[in-house]
C-alpha cells in the first residue's frame, strides 16, 4: 500500500471512541504498510460502521455478517 | 432546568429510542449525586437509551439534519478563528483533507461544538480526538478561557490505557483495594465506600498510590476486584467489561481482578458562553460583552452549569438543551436577511503562518515526542492532588514544553491526508489548554469542587468564589463574580459535602 493510501486510511480511523482507537492504532502501526487491497477495502467497510457497532465487532461482542470481513476482523482482534 | 424535559420529551418525538416503563413512559434510573432537596434522598431521574444514550442522540439529531438539508464539510479539519477589528467573528480558516487546500469559510455565525481537550493528561478515557482544538482557536483570537482548573476524574480507567470501566461495577458490588489486599474505601467512606462520589473515590486511590499503598512492580495503579460476583453477574450484567479488561489489561476479570488508576474524563472549563451559546469576554466594565458572531456549546463551552464539577449523565444533557438553545437564537437573529460583514485583511494569517512553519520546519522534535511530554507534565504536577510546589514547577515545565511545541518538524509533508500535519495542529490547541489549566490551577489556592489542593483542603469563599478567566496574551489571569441570581430558582450558597 502507498503512503498516501495509508495515510487516508489513518485519517478515517480517528473516531470517537478510545477502544476503537487503540486497537486501530496498534493495528496500522504493526500492519499498516502490509495491508493487502482486500484488507484495505475491508476496513474501509468497518470505518463505515458507528463507534458502538464497531466496538461490538473489534472486541468479539458480535460477528460480522459478512463473511468476507472476517480475516481483517481477526488480526484487528489480536492486535 | 426548565428545559431539560421538554427537550428530552422533543428528542422522544424525534424518534429517540429512549428506555420505558410498562406504561409507555419513558424510564428513569438513578444514578451516582441525583437527589432531591440537596442530597436529602436519591432519585430517579437519568433517561437514557440502553448504554448507547450518546449514540442515540447522535443518530437521532443527524436524521433532523439530513432533513434540514445540512450541508455538512466532513473531511476538514478548522485551524483558526477570523476576527476582525472590531472583535467581531467573521467565520474559520479551514483545512481540507483530501486536497490539504486552506480556505476561509465565512459566516454570519460560527459554533464550536469542538468537545473538550482530555488528551492533555497521559491517563484519559477521551478519545485521540479530544485536543480541544475550539479552545485553542478561541485562545489564540484572543477569547479568554473560563475555570480550567476544573478537571473530573474517573475512578476507573485501565491503567496504562485509560479505556473506561463504568461505576456499574462497583454498583454491582465490585471492590476497589490496594497492594495489601485491605478494601481501602471502608477507611475514607465508612457508609458510601466504593460507591462514594468520584471525586472522593479518585482522591482516595491517588493518596493510597501516594503513600506506597499500590499496586504492581512500580506500585502506580490499586486493583479493581470483581471475580466474586461469579461469572454470571459479569457475563450478564456488565457485558464488555470483560471484554475491556481482556484487551487492554490482559486480565480476565472473571478470575484476576483489573488495575486501575484516577483518569480524566471531562472538563467543567471552557469557552465563557451565556445562556444562549453566545461566547462572553470581559470588555471595559462590562464582564459580559458578547462577541458578536461566536457561540459555543457543549464540552469545549462553559456556560457553568456543572460549576466546578459535574454530575454524570449532566454532559449529554448541557448539550441538548444549550444546543438548542443557542440554534434557536441564531434563527431568530433573521440572518439570512443580513449582509456579511467584509473580511479583514490578515483574516487567515494565523493559521497559514502556522501551516508554513511546519511545512520550512527541516529539524526539529518529533510531534508526538513533545505531547507525550506535555500529558506526563500535566499529569505528574496537575492531577488529582495538587499543591503549590507541585503547581508552579509544572506552569514552568508547560512553559519550557511550549517553547519545543514551536520547534517541531514533520517528515511528511505530503497534501493529502496528511494526519502528522494534523497532529501538530493539535499540539497547538492542547499547549493552549495546558497552559490554562495548569496557570489557573496554581493561582486558586483552594479546594472547591474538582480542585483538590493538600496545601489548602477547605473552600475559600472569600477568596475563591469566582470564576478564572485565562488569557494567552501574557499568560494572564483575571477573574470575575459567580452569577448569584439563577433565572429559576432561589439562590443558594455552596455548602460542605458529607459521607
Ligand atoms: C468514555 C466516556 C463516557 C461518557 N459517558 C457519559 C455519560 O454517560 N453521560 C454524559 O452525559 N456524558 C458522558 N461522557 C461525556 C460526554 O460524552 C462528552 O462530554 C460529550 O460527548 C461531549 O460532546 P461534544 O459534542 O461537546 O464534543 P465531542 O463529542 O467531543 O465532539 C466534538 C466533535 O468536534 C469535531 N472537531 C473537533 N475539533 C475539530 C476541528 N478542529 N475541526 C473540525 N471538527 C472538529 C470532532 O471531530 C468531534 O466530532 C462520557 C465521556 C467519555 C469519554
Amino acid at each position: 500500500m502507498d503512503a498516501t493510501q495509508l495515510n487516508r486510511l489513518r485519517w478515517r480511523c480517528r473516531r470517537g471512541m478510545l477502544e476503537n482507537d487503540l486497537i486501530l492504532a496498534r493495528y496500522l502501526e504493526a500492519k499498516g504498510t502490509q495491508m493487502s487491497e482486500t484488507d484495505v477495502a475491508a476496513l474501509d467497510r468497518l470505518l463505515d460502521l458507528a463507534d458502538n457497532d464497531l466496538w461490538d465487532l473489534l472486541s468479539g461482542r458480535t460477528e460480522a455478517a459478512d463473511a468476507g470481513l472476517q480475516p481483517l476482523l481477526q488480526s484487528l482482534r489480536r492486535a | 432546568m426548565q428545559e431539560a424535559p421538554k427537550v428530552v420529551y422533543e428528542l422522544e418525538h424525534f424518534g429517540m429510542p429512549f428506555d420505558r416503563n410498562a406504561d409507555g413512559t419513558i424510564y428513569q434510573r438513578p444514578f451516582g449525586g441525583h437527589t432531591a432537596n440537596f442530597g436529602e434522598k436519591p432519585v430517579q431521574r437519568a433517561c437514557a437509551a440502553a448504554d448507547r444514550t450518546g449514540h442515540a442522540l447522535l443518530h437521532t439529531l443527524y436524521q433532523r439534519n439530513v432533513r434540514a438539508r445540512t450541508q455538512f464539510f466532513v473531511e476538514w479539519m478548522a485551524l483558526d478563528l477570523v476576527r476582525d477589528a472590531a472583535g467581531d467573528v467573521l467565520g474559520v480558516v479551514a483545512l481540507e483533507m483530501e486536497t490539504g487546500e486552506v480556505m476561509i469559510l465565512q459566516a454570519k455565525a460560527t459554533l464550536f461544538a469542538t468537545g473538550g481537550a482530555g488528551r492533555i493528561f497521559a491517563a484519559s478515557t477521551n478519545a485521540f480526538i479530544n485536543t480541544g482544538d475550539g479552545l485553542g482557536m478561541a485562545a489564540r483570537a484572543g477569547i479568554p478561557l473560563q475555570d480550567m482548573e476544573f478537571w473530573q476524574f474517573h475512578p476507573t480507567g485501565v491503567a496504562g490505557a485509560g479505556v473506561l470501566i463504568t461505576e456499574g461495577v462497583r454498583g454491582e458490588g465490585g471492590i476497589l483495594l490496594n497492594c495489601n489486599g485491605e478494601r481501602f474505601m471502608e477507611r475514607y467512606a465508612p457508609n458510601a465506600k466504593d460507591l462514594a462520589s468520584r471525586d472522593v473515590v479518585s482522591r482516595s486511590m491517588d493518596q493510597e498510590i501516594k503513600e506506597g499503598r499500590g499496586c504492581g512492580p512500580e506500585k502506580d495503579h490499586v486493583l479493581l476486584k470483581l471475580d466474586h460476583l461469579g461469572p454470571d453477574v459479569i457475563l450478564k450484567r456488565l457485558p464488555s467489561i470483560r471484554e475491556i479488561a481482556l484487551k487492554f489489561a490482559n486480565v480476565d476479570c472473571i478470575k484476576e481482578p483489573i488495575p486501575v488508576v484516577p483518569t480524566i474524563h471531562y472538563q467543567m472549563g471552557g469557552i465563557p458562553t451565556n445562556v444562549h451559546g453566545q461566547v462572553v469576554a470581559p470588555k471595559g466594565d462590562d464582564w459580559k460583552a458578547v462577541v458578536e458572531g461566536l457561540y459555543a456549546v457543549g464540552e469545549c463551552a462553559c456556560v457553568s452549569v456543572h460549576g466546578a464539577n459535574r454530575l454524570g449523565t449532566n454532559s449529554l444533557l448541557d448539550i441538548v438543551v444549550f444546543g438548542r438553545a443557542a440554534g434557536d437564537f441564531i434563527v431568530a437573529q433573521g440572518l439570512k436577511g443580513r449582509a456579511h460583514k467584509p473580511l479583514p485583511a490578515d483574516a487567515g494569517d494565523v493559521a497559514r503562518a502556522r501551516l508554513a512553519r511546519l511545512d520550512g520546519a527541516t529539524t526539529g522534535e518529533s510531534v508526538p515526542d513533545v505531547g507525550n511530554a506535555l500529558r506526563k507534565t500535566m499529569q505528574a504536577h496537575c492531577g488529582v492532588f495538587r499543591n503549590q510546589e507541585l503547581l508552579s514547577s509544572g506552569v514552568a515545565r508547560v512553559m519550557e514544553i511550549e517553547e519545543r511545541v514551536r520547534r517541531t518538524a514533520i517528515k511528511d509533508k505530503s497534501r493529502t491526508f496528511n494526519t502528522a500535519r494534523v497532529e501538530a495542529l493539535e499540539l497547538d490547541n492542547l499547549i493552549e489548554t495546558a497552559k490554562a489549566t495548569v496557570v489557573s490551577a496554581e493561582a486558586r489556592r483552594e479546594s472547591r469542587g474538582a480542585q483538590a489542593r493538600s496545601d489548602y483542603p477547605d473552600r475559600d469563599d472569600p477568596n475563591f468564589m469566582k470564576h478564572t478567566l485565562w488569557y494567552r496574551e501574557g499568560n494572564r489571569l483575571t477573574y470575575k463574580p459567580v452569577n448569584m441570581k439563577p433565572l429559576s430558582v432561589d439562590a443558594f450558597p455552596p455548602k460542605a459535602r458529607t459521607y
